[in-house]
């Protein structure tokens, strides 16, 4: 038998998309213009499926500082954190993201899906169980098979649900963890976490929140959903990426726990790989600096992902349930999603192409993301397109005398 | 009687008839995530609807090792006795 002939189901759907088109794992920007364009097969083309949430990736402190690190500190650590690869920029990093959150301590990560590789498989041991979210990302579930502990998925973003599985646990030994995400990154929908907190507080379990789509997006200071909803000390670890709202690549978990940092010698995802370059630690530093220094940016990010999910709804599609900086439209099927999706890159406009079984609830999506620095006139513009192919491919009803301008200012942000 | 397997089988049976085919037969030895059509989803939220109907958690690594309508009917039983 083939080696791969494992995937055989894998090459045949994979044949199946790319016969609809383009090949949604090999899209090639030949040239990043900014935060918000690229070039691709030859033409300009609208970025509305980054994550690219604050538009920091081209933010001259952040460039400045990345290059003056790079200079000053070489162009990698070539070692790990608990060998020859921990800098002092490094450490300086970890008390900025600590007080940050206003948390004892910090780790960084070499990637987003190694924090929550490291921090959750090495927390739950063989006695623990693991409660998760069902719509929880493949970085939390691949901490679990990571993980020595009993792994249970509670029903998404249901409280009751969580309660009820805790309950049949309360005769079992070992601590109860459960993971869940501030805004879950297929609909952008926001963890109910006042609920959850409240059930985590009741039953007497630790709580993990993966931040990944919400710092800097959410909260009046920045620091997502926790801090928006009022629970930030109940939160007893949060997670993090620095490849979305900061910029560059890694990850991150802060707590308050006294002795977090012997997770520093238990943690194999942290102590067996290298530790950020200096100029990714450099970068990460600045961008954490312009998020606590400037409110305006997580207040833009908002209003242009409540004006595309407002003016996209208006018009009919199907979309996610709340605007946040995802929004995503629901197609009818898969195959009505590849050719939008295409029809889309046809037209100048990126966005992610999600299908099952990497959706919730087995969805067919275009799922976009905005970021703080899409202008009024690049929003309007992806409104226009994305308008004219549901039209085009009957996905929306027949067509309205608005222009895609007028829709989005009748919208109330 | 609910801890007898052929009825915690007739159970899991009457909850995979809401998730495929009207006419889709379904045995003791059908595997649930090849012989359906079950995307990975699909069976996570179908073992969802089963810990819903006994009352129980299966934990991921428990549903590793399930492959058939009869293995899970057996996990359900085992985990039901071990409470």
């Amino acid at each position: 038998m083939a080696l791969l002939s494992k995937f055989d189901d894998m090459r045949a759907a994979l044949q199946a998309l790319a016969a609809g088109g383009r090949n949604p794992f090999d899209v090639r920007f030949e040239k990043i213009l900014s935060a918000t364009e690229a070039v691709l097969e030859g033409r300009p083309c609208l970025l509305f499926g980054t994550n690219n949430y604050l538009g920091l990736t081209f933010d001259e402190s952040c460039i400045a500082a990345s290059v003056s690190s790079v200079i000053a500190g070489g162009t990698g650590t070539t070692g790990s954190r608990i060998a020859n690869g921990t800098y002092g920029d490094h450490v300086l990093l970890e008390q900025r993201i600590a007080e940050f959150y206003g948390k004892r301590a910090a780790m960084i990560f070499t990637t987003g899906y190694q924090a929550n590789l490291g921090l959750i498989s090495t927390l739950a041991g063989r006695d623990d169980h693991l409660l998760i979210d069902a719509d929880s990302h493949a970085s939390i579930y691949d901490a679990c098979k990571l993980s020595a502990a009993e792994v249970i998925r509670f029903r998404h973003n249901d409280a009751e649900d969580l309660a009820r599985r805790l309950r049949r646990l309360k005769d079992r030994a070992g601590n109860c963890i459960i993971v869940t995400e501030g805004i879950f990154s297929m609909l952008g929908d926001s963890a109910k976490l006042r609920e959850i907190a409240s059930v985590k507080r009741e039953m007497g379990a630790t709580l993990i929140v993966d931040e990944a789509h919400s710092l800097g997006t959410r909260g009046k200071n920045g620091r997502g959903v926790c801090e928006d909803s009022g629970v930030e000390s109940e939160v007893d670890f949060v997670v993090g990426t620095f490849s979305k709202s900061l910029g560059a690549i890694g990850g991150f978990a802060v707590s308050d726990l006294p002795d977090f940092d012997l997770l520093r010698i238990a943690c194999r995802p942290y102590m067996f790989t290298a530790s950020l370059p200096p100029a990714v630690v450099g970068s990460v530093t600045a961008a954490l600096s312009r998020i606590s220094t400037d409110a305006s940016l997580g207040e833009r990010v908002r209003q242009n992902g409540s004006k595309l999910y407002r003016a996209l709804a208006q018009e009919g599609f199907a979309v996610g349930p709340e605007p946040n900086a995802i929004v995503a439209l629901k197609m009818p099927d898969k195959e009505a999603a590849v050719r939008f999706w295409n029809r889309l890159l046809d037209q100048g406009v990126y966005a992610n192409l999600a299908l099952p079984p990497a959706t919730p609830g087995s969805l067919s999506l275009i799922r976009c993301s905005v970021s703080a620095a899409h202008s009024e006139a690049q929003i309007n513009s992806a409104l226009s397109i994305m308008i004219s192919v549901g039209r085009e491919l009957g996905i929306l009803g027949p067509e309205s005398k608005k222009t895609p301008a007028q829709v989005a200012e009748r919208v109330p942000a | 009687m609910t801890d007898h397997v052929n009825s915690i089988e007739a159970g899991v049976i009457e909850l995979l008839g809401h998730r495929v085919p009207a006419d889709t037969k379904v045995t003791s030895e059908t595997r649930i995530a090849g012989d359906l059509g079950l995307d990975s989803v699909a069976v996570l939220d179908f073992i969802q609807d089963v810990e819903d109907r006994f009352d129980l958690s299966i934990p991921l690594e428990r549903m590793a090792e399930v492959q058939t309508i009869g293995e899970l009917s057996v996990a359900i039983q085992t985990l039901k006795r071990a409470r």
